[in-house]
């Protein structure tokens, strides 16, 4: 239909009027050899920008392959990208400017070997692009290797005998792949054969890059295109070629052709004001100021390894009693046993709380340890410094620590969590045990942190684990003073 | 271009074409040929035999160089050109 | 400052959005993986861009196409996914595109292990991908510094129009420690004259292909003059308790909190021990190191979790002058500050 209103068919406005990039004298023609399909793919490419007036908004990736200079061509945006890597590159890119028409132009094995995956995932995610796949059965720009498309018994240069099938695998069909996925809007095939076929796939450009133009996601246009140089045959056999050979190996068909039933992909606007982002970060809700440090404390400087089964809040026991050491100003840090070692078995972290700059974050030579269970107990004992303290579970433990050097705290942290009628609260008995040993933090003071060391938490958790602090707390003084 | 030419009619820039003849092989009318010459670039240029173009506009969409074919369709005014 | 107790990888994540990174494009592995679940829990309340990629090599692309429209956008991994983005970050530096490559270093060669380690040193120094290029290299040793050298990192990426690595190691990324959360960027550089925004005025080109010979050339030649501005201009060092030093430690990440505690030991033995410590690696400060003996020293001891990576980039700086001695722990080791305490007891004498 707007054929009808052009009176002159020239150059269309899509391509650059001098190709500025291509190096050389002759920036008035293309790289392409003669009777190459990629020119008329080009072609009909920049006259649909035109014709739809979105040259300006568009952006072109081009391949590694021999459309590798695309860039030099169109009057788009343009990246050059990775080989295999255009699907991925044009993700980014239409995510980055949703407003603007993505290209990626990509040949056989580009695409469909060492791209493969790209490709599928880019359509399976059905970004806002058009994918436009030439595919030519070979490997042009290198000089005629096997491409994933290349035919049964095909010749090239790196299958010499034709393609066995039996060692090299068949022809990829990458449309009928593509059209396995959900996410896809238009899934077409095509050719340039003759010109029924070149109108044919005139008409598919079109419609893809107007789903672009209209945000409905991911659309993936087929071409079987000549290359008259690799296949060593001049351009009209060529197409015979792709007739006779390439079309029964690979339908013509539209497999998919979904867009008018879908929405417009929208992508939000990202929140850059200042103030905004520190309001989602929670700013205000986070203290800089220090509560009163006890300067009778009988620590410090806290070197603590807590260690136990996985489960029994050796981690959570370690990050509240940091949150409370930062609380009172003081440099913590706190470093967990990490992968698999916390996948079942054993966790241990070390914590420390102390007035300088925290060096070393493990506690190779603790000054406390908390040993939730025998394994764990007889794992760090022994690296306890003399003078220092080691609290241990007697609910779990029944065998006695052998150090006599350091000062002992036998406590029945999961028997007085249980009573509580909640394990889980153990990990914040230890942390009254600790505050009570140590001397460092006042129990009413880690209560009025509860709410913020269990944020988003239903009262009633809170209520229990600040009643556990105090129940781990009063145990110590009870029991030790 | 002669402004006394019968639209419509094609323009082949006989230095940009590579000679690939699909615009011979497509043209309903066989009204393009290969010329006996050489271009610069040592390619054998397609031609226009001068009359019986219907503007189909096949030549020009099965040219691979963007730059090589215009057509001149039937409707064409040279002022619209700037 | 507001202030906050979290991991080294959330800090690096809260330095991104503060700084103004637009989008994260990642590939989980352990020991980074917290930095593409914390990317992935905050980055949408901003309404910005988190994408799990389906590689990593998919993931540096999306970098470099994220780059090239001019948005800040990060990446994070550790040493096997840094091997697999290496050609994208070549291709990032050819492309001069500003991007941020977060390098969480485990045990290796090959699968390794997960526990901390320096080994991707060389590969992410001395450019692991091909071609002629360099990448900054920011080496932070606290949470705090995750958060501050992160923002740092966007800083110089836009300064330079290069990729800027943030590069520890497992204990740093896991740890929590304090963060004082500073301030949101404002005023993000104006990138108008190269990147894509998919307008008429922003129809540029990225792209690393020269043709011509010298072309290239000429290209590496610019290249290399950025390389030797960065060098002269962007150098960071952290000292320790060097003004009376007679043995100086180098050491980076991981090492070199080891090295503070070991350094406040050795002081309490009598051993005026200190340290160097790179906070950038490109650009390494060599200057700094090559001024050491000049001090008249007892020795230079590097301490590193790699096998020498790091020593030789010291030895080369030294160029002869003196020669770094070298206590290194690998395979998911960290040095303990006994056990450099004792070798400096051992090699010195003291």
């Amino acid at each position: 239909m707007i054929m009808a209103q052009k009176t002159v068919l020239r150059k269309p406005l899509g391509f650059i009027d001098v190709y500025k990039h291509k190096p050389g004298a002759e920036k008035d023609r293309t790289h392409y050899c003669p009777g190459c399909g990629h020119g008329i793919i080009h072609k009909l490419i920049a006259e649909a920008l035109e014709d739809f007036d979105i040259v300006d908004k568009t952006i072109v990736i081009s391949p590694v392959g021999c459309s590798v200079f695309a860039y030099y061509y169109f009057h788009t945006g343009n990246l050059q990208v990775p080989h295999g890597r255009a699907p991925a590159v044009a993700t980014s890119v239409s995510r980055a400017n949703p407003d603007s028409v993505v290209i990626s132009y990509q040949g056989d094995g580009d695409l469909a070997a060492i791209g493969g995956n790209n490709i599928l995932q880019a359509a399976n995610r059905g970004e806002n692009m058009v994918v436009f796949f030439v595919n030519n059965a070979i490997y042009g720009m290198t000089g005629g290797q096997m491409a994933p498309t290349t035919l049964e018994g095909q010749k090239t240069t790196t299958t010499p005998y034709g393609r066995n099938v039996k060692t090299d695998g068949y022809p990829i069909q990458m449309c009928e792949i593509i059209n396995q996925l959900t996410a896809p809007v238009y899934v077409v095939r095509t050719s340039l054969h003759d010109m029924p076929n070149i109108r044919k796939t005139r008409a598919a450009v079109r419609k893809a890059i107007s789903n672009a133009r209209d945000k409905k996601g991911f659309s993936f246009v087929e071409v079987l295109s000549m290359c008259p140089s690799g296949w060593k045959m001049d351009s009209v056999p060529a197409q015979n070629w792709i007739k006779e050979n390439m079309i029964p190996r690979f339908p013509l068909d539209t497999f998919r052709d979904i867009s008018e039933d879908m929405p417009a992909i929208e992508r939000p606007i990202p929140v850059m004001d200042p103030d905004k982002v520190k309001n989602i970060l929670g700013y205000s809700a986070l203290s800089d100021s220090n509560l009163e440090k006890n300067p009778d404390a009988d620590f410090d400087k806290v070197a603590l390894r807590v260690a136990g089964f996985g489960g029994q809040g050796i981690m959570s026991a370690g990050i509240a009693l940091a949150n409370v050491g930062m609380e009172y100003g003081y440099n913590v840090s706190w470093l967990p046993s990490y992968g698999p070692e916390m996948r079942g078995g054993t966790a241990n972290c070390s914590v420390k709380i102390q007035e300088d700059t925290v060096g070393a974050s493990e506690c190779t030579e603790p000054n406390m340890v908390i040993a939730m269970n025998q394994p764990s107990l007889e794992k760090f004992e022994q690296i306890i410094v003399p003078g220092g303290a080691l609290i241990y579970n007697t609910t779990l433990i029944d065998k006695e620590p052998a150090r006599r050097d350091v000062k002992v705290y036998p406590i029945p942290i999961t028997g007085i969590a249980d009573e509580l009628g909640d394990t889980r609260v153990q990990s914040m008995v230890n942390v009254g045990a600790f505050a009570a040993v140590t001397g460092m933090f006042d129990p009413g003071e880690i209560e009025n942190l509860m709410s913020s060391l269990f944020k988003g938490k239903p009262e009633s958790v809170i209520k229990l684990n600040e009643i556990a602090v105090r129940k781990g707390y009063k145990y110590v003084k009870e029991n030790f003073s | 271009m002669n402004e006394n030419r019968k639209y419509p009619f094609p323009e082949i820039d006989p230095d940009i074409c590579k000679g690939c003849v699909l615009c011979v092989a497509s043209c309903p009318k066989d009204v393009l040929v290969i010329s006996e010459k050489l271009n610069s670039k040592g390619f054998h240029y397609s031609e226009y035999v001068g009359e019986g173009c219907i503007g189909c506009g096949n030549c020009y969409y099965v040219c691979p160089e963007p730059s090589a074919v215009i057509v001149y369709l039937k409707d064409y005014v040279p002022e619209e050109v700037s | 400052m507001p202030r906050k107790l979290m991991k080294g990888n959330h800090a690096a994540v809260y330095g991104a959005i503060l700084a103004g990174c637009k989008a994260y494009y990642g590939y989980p592995i352990t020991p980074a993986s917290e930095i593409a679940e914390s990317a992935s829990l905050l980055f949408p309340k901003f309404g910005r861009t988190f994408l799990q990629a389906e590689s990593e090599i998919a993931a540096i692309n999306m970098v470099y196409g994220a780059a090239g429209c001019g948005q800040r956008v990060l990446t994070g991994s550790s040493g096997p996914g840094i091997s697999l983005k290496q050609e994208g970050i070549s291709y990032c530096a050819g492309s001069a595109l500003p991007c941020v490559i977060i390098d969480i270093m485990r045990g290796g060669p090959g699968l390794g292990n997960i526990g901390p380690e320096q080994g991707d040193y060389n590969q992410v120094l001395k450019g692991g991908g091909h071609g002629n290029y360099k990448v900054i290299v920011l080496a932070p040793n606290s949470a705090q510094e995750m958060c501050d050298l992160t923002m740092l990192a966007f800083e110089l990426a836009d300064k330079y129009r290069n990729p800027v690595y943030v590069l520890t190691d497992g204990v740093i990324g896991q740890m929590m420690e304090v963060v004082e959360l500073p301030e949101p960027v404002t005023g993000l550089p104006d990138k108008s004259e190269w990147a894509i925004y998919g307008t008429a005025d922003s129809r540029h080109l990225i792209n690393s292909i020269y043709l011509d010979h010298d072309d290239l050339e000429r290209w590496n030649r610019e290249l290399m003059k950025k390389y030797a501005v960065i060098q002269k201009n962007e150098v960071r060092v952290e000292e320790y308790r060097m003004d009376d030093a007679e043995i100086v430690t180098i050491g980076y990440g991981s090492s070199s909190r080891v090295l503070r505690s070991a350094i406040d030991i050795a002081r309490e033995r009598g051993i005026k021990l200190g340290m160097l410590r790179p906070i950038t690696l490109f650009p390494f400060p060599a200057p700094e190191i090559a001024s050491l003996p000049d001090r008249g020293l007892k020795g230079i001891l590097t301490v590193e979790m790699s096998d020498g990576q790091l020593v030789d980039d010291v030895n080369l700086a030294l160029s002869g002058k003196m020669i770094s001695d070298l206590y290194n722990r690998m395979g998911g080791n960290v040095p303990t500050a006994l056990e450099i305490c004792e070798k400096v007891s051992e090699l010195y004498g003291v």
